[in-house]
């Protein structure tokens, strides 16, 4: 599988990565060669073989509905790059 | 005395504390010392915590005047693999992306470390996000290898490893996603387990991949191994993948030998490319566990050359979910001067993260987007199925399996950076446990040229009883164990 210049750009911005020219390129080359290299699952035939998600067969538990003392407001804010007291601030969105 | 003291085991350390032979303090100032001394040449840690380390000691040291029960690892320094979240302590995961990062919390591993009476001492270098198989993806410079500093400790958990190795610590967690913590075990010549998907909580791990990732121990032997799992195993309802079975006394029963036991020895595994002294160190180890009293039986698991496809496509899928988190708003890196939402969000994470977590990002997305998720996710999940089923035959005729780590020892820094696919192949014998969710260890059996050399054991699920005691067995029959790394 032959990865262009033009479909990195197009990952990368699904990815949210702004990647710079010289990255482009090298990454082209790069996930090519990985690409042609997975593909060789294509010589085993799958039809009707069951995808395995998880390995552990578990049901999704639930716990007591008792009431728990989250992180407080303070805690939860203290790592964020830019906030006040109350929220986390970001660039305009509208 | 107290050098030796360094060389002990971290069950001989526990019992010299509560009998009072050494305090907690004096021994955490000893280990202290010996990271001080060290970690310039080989740089295993991120962060030492020394005022906190020697506070928790002298904790420790009032609970024993005062006659209190102080828990089964009571004064053991432990070091904590930088992807596992430590309350009021800088977790990094080795990136810029988390450069000043400080958690609100303990992951559940390290809360049950404190509750058992061990000294946190500090945070270990690792590959960027998990992401490597050489500590060399660390945005804050290489780990290098205890027995040769010009060669790589393995990875992604190579700071635990190295650590260990050189006694900077008695006992270290790491994870292990497709291999992270067994290769570097290997390659430093210490014990490294990966326990069953499930055994260990992965609450407080930072995700990679969630349906492969696991926390696991370093150590020097197989009982402190034993000791440390009796601790850190077991539900957690934080995880709700964690497994509810109840949790075995590891330590019970450990010396008990391998007479009878079947283990299995797959041919797939010698793979092209392997060295000659690794092969001979493995085989020599294989030979310990038959001299032991084991039955040896060639098997066969045929899906093996299709292990690193399916992995580094379920993997980075994972992983580019995962990793979606890191958006500059809630915590971690944010570019300057964003012109808008898209640009904070695109070029924080460019800067942010390294090569090696945007490729892998990117090979996520890829495999996930439309038009390519049956292709390569889906086809990936129904490989993983086969894999899975060669492992469940196999398991119906022995009750371990015995095979390499790697195929090589310690490679160079900087030999293998420019050629990820290359470096991806390194994985392949260890992939398979991950991707079956079973429990692997890697434990010393010889040495290649001066480097360690580790054997590979492999169980069933929720088998780690069976696989402690033939890793013992083996421990027992190993003639170099007392050799010395640093």
């Amino acid at each position: 599988m032959k990865i262009d210049a033009d479909e990195v750009r197009r990952i990368a911005a699904l990815s949210r990565l702004a990647l710079t020219g010289a990255e482009v390129e090298r990454f082209a080359t790069q996930l090519s060669s990985i690409l042609d290299y997975v593909s060789k699952l294509n010589e085993l035939p799958t039809e009707g073989v069951e995808p395995t998600s998880h390995v552990m067969p578990l049901s999704t538990p639930l716990r007591d509905d008792v009431a728990a003392r989250p992180l407080t407001r303070e805690a939860a804010l203290a790592n964020g790059p830019s906030h006040d007291e109350f929220a986390f601030i970001v660039p305009r969105v509208i | 005395m107290s050098d030796d003291l360094l060389f002990e085991s971290a069950l001989s350390l526990r019992e010299r504390v509560v009998s009072k032979q050494i305090s907690a303090s004096e021994l955490t100032g000893l280990f202290l010392d010996r990271i001080a001394k060290t970690d310039a040449t080989y740089r295993a840690f991120l962060l030492v915590d020394r005022d906190s380390a020697l506070a928790q000691a002298r904790a420790i040291d009032g609970a024993i005047v005062r006659g209190d029960d102080v828990g089964p690892l009571a004064g053991v320094p432990v070091a904590i693999k930088d992807q596992i979240v430590t309350r009021g302590l800088r977790t990094t995961c080795a990136s810029r992306m988390l450069e000043g990062f400080v958690p609100p919390y303990d992951a559940t591993v390290v809360d049950r470390l404190r509750r058992a009476g061990a000294i946190i001492i500090g945070k270990t270098n690792q590959d960027e996000f998990a992401m490597g198989s050489s500590t060399e993806n660390s945005a804050y410079g290489p780990t290098r290898n205890p027995w040769d500093p010009n060669r790589v400790p393995g990875g992604s958990s190579g700071g635990s490893a190295v650590a260990v190795a050189l006694r900077q610590v008695p006992l270290a967690l790491g994870t292990d996603t497709g291999g992270s913590i067994r290769q570097p075990a290997s390659l430093c010549g210490v014990v490294g387990l990966k326990p069953t998907y499930g055994r260990v909580s992965r609450f407080g791990a930072v995700a990679f991949a969630s349906s492969l990732d696991q926390i696991g121990p370093f150590a020097n032997t197989v009982p402190d191994t034993a000791a440390i799992m009796n601790v850190i195993a077991g539900h957690d309802p934080n995880d709700s993948t964690c497994v509810p079975a109840a949790v075995p006394d590891y330590l019970s029963g450990l010396d008990g030998g391998i007479a009878g036991i079947k283990v299995g020895v797959p041919r797939e595994y010698f793979v092209p490319g392997m060295t000659a002294g690794v092969e001979s160190a493995i085989q020599a180890g294989i030979d310990r566990l038959r001299a032991a009293g084991a039955e040896l039986v060639e098997i066969s698991l045929p899906h093996t050359d299709y292990c690193v496809a399916t992995y580094y496509i379920i993997a980075t899928a994972e992983a580019s979910s995962n990793l979606a988190r890191y958006d500059g708003v809630r915590y971690g890196y944010r570019a300057k001067e964003p012109k808008d939402l898209y640009d904070m969000y695109s070029r924080s994470r460019d800067e942010g993260f390294g090569s090696e977590v945007k490729r892998r990002i990117m090979l996520g997305t890829y495999v996930l987007s439309s038009g390519y998720y049956d292709a390569y996710y889906r086809k990936a999940q129904q490989v993983r199925t086969l894999i899975r089923q060669d492992f469940d035959a196999a398991f119906q005729k022995v009750d371990v399996i015995a095979c390499p780590v790697s195929p090589v020892t310690a490679f160079k820094l900087g030999e293998m950076v420019e050629d990820p696919l290359q470096m991806y192949l390194m994985d392949i014998l260890t992939i398979s446990c991950n991707l079956a969710g079973l429990p692997g260890i890697s434990v010393p059996c010889g040495f290649s040229d001066n480097l360690p050399v580790g054997l590979q054991l492999l169980a069933k699920p929720l088998g780690e009883t069976v696989l402690l005691r033939t890793a013992r067995a083996h421990e027992m029959a190993y003639p170099d164990s007392a050799r010395r790394a640093g």
